[in-house]
């Protein structure tokens, strides 16, 4: 239990029609959280930051913003501002007029309203655009008028909807850091929705793992990287081996499932022993990938399990790591480093 | 951001050139013709060439208190006929455009009937419903005739607008705390505007020379259009009916040039924005 | 006062919907297609041959009487005109349809899009007179064929019965000329949409692969086109079927099926036999729609 959470989804469902978009979700949101919703597309996250937002209403249980029932109000009465996807400027009005969009609709006088964009403008570092239109603007200056349209209105809570998604990948990585300062500064609850499992880790102080309507995992990022909770957000989250029945028992002596991932895999000569309290299995490397900064070998371990294993190229050059093809190895790893899955 | 990629076309060849351009001519040439033959002093005869070359016919159409009458009417029937169209149109484009209800694709062809139809079934139709029902032939029955043929203009217009416009657009402004109407006021309107106005013209021009429907849904009424075409099966001032044509040219060439510019303009920014 | 009004319709978008859709659809069952009704039911009514009243009584009299043989002929005429007027239209259409889609840059496309949605949208009823100017005995299109010294095959051409007449503006030679030009620009656009789907790269694909630019415009750009002609046949055709004003200025006295309707209904006062005629256009429009679905021309409206 978070105390005085800025948001309570208590068991919220969305159903259209046939289709559960979303499921029997509870979750709670911290105040000043930077809260992630991550997950595939269609995997009901975004229909969760729609009920927030008040653009779609629960099906089924109750939305709850500092203790206030807001399941059913409509988003003009909701203390929340969105940053769109596509950002949603509106085309005929200037950079200015935009930003003072939810000042002007308040009724707030206009030299008032006029200091405010300055500062809004300033924080997103856009000072002196004030006057230009949407259209002349690139994707990522797009982007940051759009986040200080929103945050102008002093919202409770910041709903973010995939705003980097149209971004190229250096300007992501940059606004990535940004947003994550800007957040510092105002200290609101922020809620990020992406499918891009690395934006997630780097920017959130929680995240929510959606699959299928319904909520996988809660948890920080190294929660959710180093102790996967189901075998969806182990695949999900960066990549994992599972290991389970007969495999399983000769490394752990239990049959039950678990998820290791392929960094924390050492690689060792076949008749190597392995480190006092490490748990090891035998293989044979199938296949190389050199890939520069590391090498990625797939291990066949005797009885069938094919094990992923990532080794930093230290010291080895691409003919050390492709010579290592064909050769039998001793796959070894700490036992704490493996989780155990759920489900 | 834009990009422009029309530089890389290919050349077209010279007979292709020349097809184009002869079509393009052949569609445009005839209009020129009727202003070329306001100028005629021949009033019995469409003589080429010219017998010799006067501006008179100008002052003695103006002069004509029948034409003035014409013009005046043809200039209601438009007027009100549009003013209908951009209502009907508009409802049936943001109710096609926000929901996806039962029966939407039936909407589009409902409305496009009366265009795809030939005009004088949309003509005797009206005719027979009107007559049979005892209603009067008159000004308000050619504007009711009228009214059925826009709609689709203004519809398929605002609808095409629409679509261009950013959904979400409609979301930021209530998340940002403007009630429907304060979104239909500060956004919804300024982003429809110039479809507005384009529908809007190209309705206007269509009902303001529309003659097939008014030859059934009109009483004694002379609209313009079928002053003229009194002309061409009898013609009787010859002179004047040029003048005339003229005129109609001119009073539907503007609305028409600028409603297509505007729509020119609107698909422009839109590859902008992307 | 205002945001409780909006919140109540926000919560019942049904409501809102019914609110827009009613005056529209209203109107054109009421109006329209109430019309059409009364079209349908009209074609059943008689009229009385000595007093020349409607008899309001169920018969199948007056649609049989469309199929006698002076009618019969009307719609063959008319149907043959449409199509010869169809055919010669999407063959003009098409250079320059082709041309907007895939040669003009930019700019020069917007303006050339502009050059014919002018006329298209422009006065139909002084586009026909500018025609009674040009095809007049002693007007333009004489004076040049004269410059040529090519009236006797003028003359020849309209010595001929089924297309001739006493001049050109009288003759169905020059009606032919004037459907032509009246509905080019219904074919042009669909046509150019058409071609403007087709990808650049479909046609270095097909020249890649050693096709000579006919060839390629006969196996790739043509087929992908033809959905284009289609849609605009619609028009061509439908507008051609039912013009009465063509016929009305350039004809003679035989009549095309618009011309018959107006008559009926004016000067002949038989309101049902008009009624019942005018269903044959609908009919023949009925069926073309539905071939031109299964064609894919709706696509390219």
């Amino acid at each position: 239990m978070i105390k005085n959470p800025a948001i309570r989804f208590d068991n919220v469902s969305r159903h259209f029609g046939e289709i559960k978009a979303v499921h029997q979700v509870d979750l709670e949101i911290g105040d000043g959280e930077f809260f992630s919703m991550l997950g595939p597309s269609g995997s009901g996250k975004t229909t969760c930051l729609r009920m927030i937002a008040g653009f779609d209403r629960p099906s089924e249980g109750k939305i709850f913003l500092y203790d206030r029932d807001v399941s059913n109000l409509p988003p003009y009465e909701r203390p929340v501002n969105t940053v769109f996807q596509d950002y949603a400027l509106f085309p005929h009005m200037t950079i200015e007029d935009n930003i003072a969009y939810g000042l002007m609709i308040k009724g707030m006088p206009k030299i008032k309203r006029m200091k405010r964009v300055d500062e809004m403008l300033n924080l997103v570092r856009l000072p002196g655009f004030g006057y230009r239109k949407p259209s002349q603007l690139s994707g990522g200056q797009r982007q940051r008028v759009a986040l200080a349209r929103a945050l102008i209105n002093q919202p409770k809570v910041l709903l973010l909807d995939e705003p980097l998604g149209a971004l190229d990948l250096k300007l992501r990585q940059q606004m990535q850091v940004e947003l994550k300062n800007i957040q510092r500064e105002v200290g609101i609850t922020f809620i990020f929705v992406t499918h891009d499992q690395e934006e997630a880790i780097t920017m959130s102080d929680r995240i929510a793992v959606f699959s299928e309507g319904k909520i996988e995992q809660v948890g920080s990022p190294s929660d959710i990287y180093e102790r996967p909770a189901t075998e969806f957000v182990a695949g999900f989250v960066g990549t994992s081996n599972l290991v389970s029945g007969e495999i399983a028992k000769r490394a752990t002596g239990s049959t039950k499932t678990f998820s290791i991932r392929p960094e924390k895999i050492h690689l060792g000569f076949a008749g190597d022993t392995p480190a006092a309290g490490m748990a090891a299995l035998d293989g044979t490397v199938r296949d190389v990938v050199y890939l520069g900064l590391y090498t990625r070998y797939l291990v066949e371990i005797e009885g069938g399990a094919d094990l992923v294993v990532i080794e930093q190229n230290l010291k080895t050059t691409s003919m050390d790591v492709l010579s290592a093809k064909g050769q039998k190895v001793k796959l070894s790893w700490h036992p704490d480093h493996i989780s155990h899955l759920g489900s | 951001m834009l990009s422009k990629s029309s530089d890389t076309r290919p050349k077209a060849s010279w007979a292709l050139t020349l097809a184009a351009l002869g079509t393009l001519l052949f569609l445009h040439v005839p209009m020129w013709i009727i202003f070329l033959y306001t100028l005629t002093p021949e009033e019995a005869t469409y003589t080429f060439p010219l017998p010799g070359f006067t501006t008179k016919w100008y002052g003695v159409a103006l002069q004509r208190p029948d034409l003035w009458r014409s013009l005046t009417l043809s200039f209601q029937v438009a007027a009100i006929a549009t003013a209908a169209a951009l209502i009907l149109g508009t409802f049936a484009a943001a109710a096609v455009y926000r929901s996806n209800f039962f029966g939407r694709e039936s909407i589009s062809f409902l409305l496009v009937l009366p265009i795809a139809l030939p005009g004088i079934v949309t003509g005797i139709a009206l005719r027979t419903a009107i007559g049979g029902l005892d209603i009067p032939f008159s000004f308000w029955t050619i504007v009711i005739g009228h009214a059925t043929f826009c709609v689709v203009v203004v519809y398929n217009n605002v609808l095409a607008r629409f679509r261009r416009t950013s959904a979400t657009m409609i979301e930021a402004s209530m998340d940002l705390g403007a009630n429907s109407f304060q979104t239909f006021r500060h956004v919804v309107l300024p982003n429809i505007a110039t479809a507005l106005l384009a529908g809007g013209m190209l309705a206007f021009a269509l009902s303001f020379d529309e003659v097939i429907v008014t030859t059934f849904t009109a009483g004694q009424q002379t609209t313009l259009p079928i002053w003229i075409f009194s002309q061409l099966s009898r013609p009787r001032d010859r002179p004047v009916t040029n003048v005339v044509a003229t005129i109609v040219i001119l009073i539907t060439f503007l609305p028409i040039f600028f409603a297509q510019k505007i729509s020119a303009e609107a698909s422009d920014t839109e590859g902008e924005m992307k | 006062m205002l945001n409780r009004v909006s919140t109540y319709f926000y919560r019942r978008p049904r409501l809102v919907l019914a609110i827009f859709l009613t005056p529209p659809i209203l109107y054109m069952l009421v109006v329209y297609l109430g019309s059409l009704f009364s079209l349908l039911i009209n074609g059943f009514y008689s009229i009385d041959d000595f007093t020349g009243i409607i008899v309001r009584e169920f018969t199948l009299r007056t649609y049989a009487q469309t199929f006698n043989p002076a009618n019969r002929e009307i719609f063959l005429r008319t149907a043959s005109m449409a199509a010869i007027v169809t055919v010669v239209d999407a063959m003009l259409a098409f250079p320059l349809a082709y041309y907007i889609a895939k040669f003009a840059s930019r700019r020069l496309k917007t303006w050339l899009l502009i050059g014919v949605t002018i006329p298209l949208w422009s006065s139909y009823l002084v586009r026909v007179y500018a025609w009674k100017l040009i095809l007049a005995k002693e007007g333009i299109l004489s004076w040049f064929i004269d410059l040529f010294h090519l009236t006797g095959v003028l003359d020849w051409l309209l010595s001929f019965p089924a297309i001739g007449g006493s001049s050109l503006s009288l003759s169905p030679i020059g009606m032919f000329i004037v459907f032509v030009y009246i509905w080019l620009p219904y074919m042009i656009i669909p046509i150019q949409t058409a071609l403007e789907r087709v990808p650049a790269s479909l046609l270095e694909a097909s020249s890649d692969l050693g096709a000579k630019p006919f060839q390629t415009f006969r196996n790739v750009i043509l087929p992908l086109a033809f959905p284009g002609v289609v849609a605009g046949s619609i028009f061509t055709f439908s507008l051609t079927l039912g013009d009465f004003i063509v016929p009305l200025t350039l004809g003679n006295s035989k009549f095309f099926v618009g011309q018959a309707v107006f008559s009926y209904q004016g000067t002949g006062g038989n309101i049902p036999l008009a009624a019942a005629m005018t269903m044959g256009p609908v009919l023949i429009m009925v069926v073309y729609l539905l071939i031109a679905r299964k064609l894919g021309a709706f696509d390219a409206l």
